[in-house]
């Protein structure tokens, strides 16, 4: 991930602010994992691990971590009060029965229609989709945290993906460090700008089309 | 002094005659976590080769299952990822090794579906993926398409508990859990390491996982080996 830790908090940032109070919610690895620390310290807001847990606490300290408690990206966590453990396929059940309200996920592409590509890039990088299907196409609600643009400058929203699908139409909202997006009926719709880029700016890097919603809101610092 | 009253009990070397070239071995375990060292341990000093190895990912390269692959035992696995073992993926783009990726909900499902007696499960993930849906019927029920994803058992199944009782009822830790439940119900024979083995009766009922019909040995554990996980690097990226 080419972005700063300042510019990817701000991502975590934008997308926490989309979670309420007694939500279920899972996070995928790297930015989405900075978006507990944007929430208030009393939150009622109960994280799930596909390896088959509730209640997702802070980080450890250093040289206090359970060799038996991690989250699904096999870092140490603790838990928090109400905390559950069960086994994977209760897990999964979860998530295949809507309970998951949101989950939060990196991506490779996103197309106009909220189709998502996060798990392949063939000939190079096959990694296996561990339990990226069932969140991207049972979540209630999937939030992207994305750069705009891959390593060599190629827009990642997309017309239609060119790497294998995770899901179809099942992506709601795409964060970047330019913009924010909703994924509507008619299209993707920029309903948030960082007061650092521009409309032009989006424009010249997403190969995507969209529509600039009327009440625009520009998130500050 | 416990009392074997199940002839359950016993040590790595009673079981080493089990393993044999061109087995299925399911294994428990997440990401390395909950994957029975000992056992692993085992395989390896067996020398045994051209296994299919069943369970949720390939762990590390050196730990977890991961031993197992990186030492070119296996010849297939059945998994939903790879991403944190290199040495997976290397033997896979140079052909030597067979990967059948099933999404990580459909693949511990099919699991279960084995160690319960069914013949596979129907499920709507993957209908959008070719990877997925490829070689698989796809069935119409009421409304829906569902593909059908077959029921998975192995020779062995090998299971990480945290405690077992002379049965071989289990208890598990924390998250170390994950897969372990579905595997130990789903091998021709099951073999459990436990961190524990306490006496018969000392397991409350209510509180146990996995019911010792589904055990054949249990192994008194020497300990974990995967707590450097986490420690050479803070962050997967």
């Amino acid at each position: 991930m080419g972005l700063g830790t300042k510019v990817r908090n701000r991502l975590a940032k934008r997308a926490a602010a989309e979670i309420s109070n007694g939500m279920l919610v899972n996070l995928g690895i790297g930015i989405p994992s900075l978006v507990p620390n944007h929430l208030l310290n009393d939150h009622r807001v109960m994280f799930h691990a596909e390896n088959g847990l509730v209640g997702i606490g802070s980080s450890p300290k250093k040289g206090k971590e359970d060799p038996h408690l991690c989250n699904a990206g096999g870092l140490p966590i603790t838990i928090r009060e109400g905390a559950s453990y069960c086994d994977s396929t209760m897990a999964f059940g979860m998530i295949r029965r809507g309970r998951v309200d949101i989950t939060i996920l990196g991506a490779l592409q996103v197309s106009e229609l909220g189709d998502l590509a996060n798990w392949n890039v063939p000939g190079k990088r096959v990694p296996g989709m561990g339990g990226a299907m069932e969140l991207a196409a049972k979540a209630k609600k999937v939030i992207v945290l994305m750069e705009h643009t891959d390593k060599i400058g190629m827009s990642k929203l997309v017309k239609e993906c060119t790497l294998p699908l995770t899901a179809k139409e099942c992506v709601h909202m795409i964060i970047t460090e330019l913009g924010v997006f909703s994924v509507k009926p008619e299209g993707l719709l920029l309903t948030d700008l960082f007061e650092n880029s521009s409309i032009e700016e989006i424009r010249n890097q997403t190969e995507a089309s969209f529509t600039v919603s009327k009440n625009i809101h520009i998130l500050k610092e | 002094m416990l009392e074997n009253s199940f002839q359950k009990i016993c040590r790595f070397e009673d079981v080493l005659h089990l393993f044999k070239d061109n087995q299925s071995i399911l294994f428990g375990g997440f990401g390395g976590i909950g994957t029975p060292p000992g056992l692993i341990n085992l395989i390896l000093e067996s020398g045994i080769k051209n296994l299919t190895l069943i369970g949720n990912d390939t762990g590390f390269p050196d730990i977890g299952v991961g031993k197992l692959v990186t030492q070119r035992r296996a010849k297939k696995i059945i998994v939903s990822h790879i991403g944190s073992n290199p040495n997976a993926g290397q033997f896979m783009n140079n052909g030597e090794l067979e990967v059948e990726f099933s999404p990580q909900g459909t693949l511990v499902e099919r699991i279960r579906a084995g160690g319960m007696g069914l013949g596979g499960i129907l499920t709507d993930i993957g209908l959008d993926a070719d990877i997925v849906r490829e070689g698989k019927q796809t069935i119409r029920l009421g409304e829906k398409n569902y593909l059908v994803e077959p029921a998975l058992t192995a020779d062995i199944a090998i299971v990480y508990a945290e405690k077992a009782d002379p049965y071989g009822n289990l208890i598990f830790d924390k998250s170390a859990r994950n897969t372990n439940p579905l595997v130990a119900t789903a091998g021709q024979i099951t073999i459990v390491e436990a961190m524990q083995i306490v006496p018969l009766g000392a397991l409350n009922p209510e509180d146990i996982i996995v019911p010792g019909a589904f055990v054949d040995y249990i192994i008194p554990s020497k300990g974990v080996d995967w707590k450097w996980v986490w420690e050479p690097k803070s962050e997967i990226d």
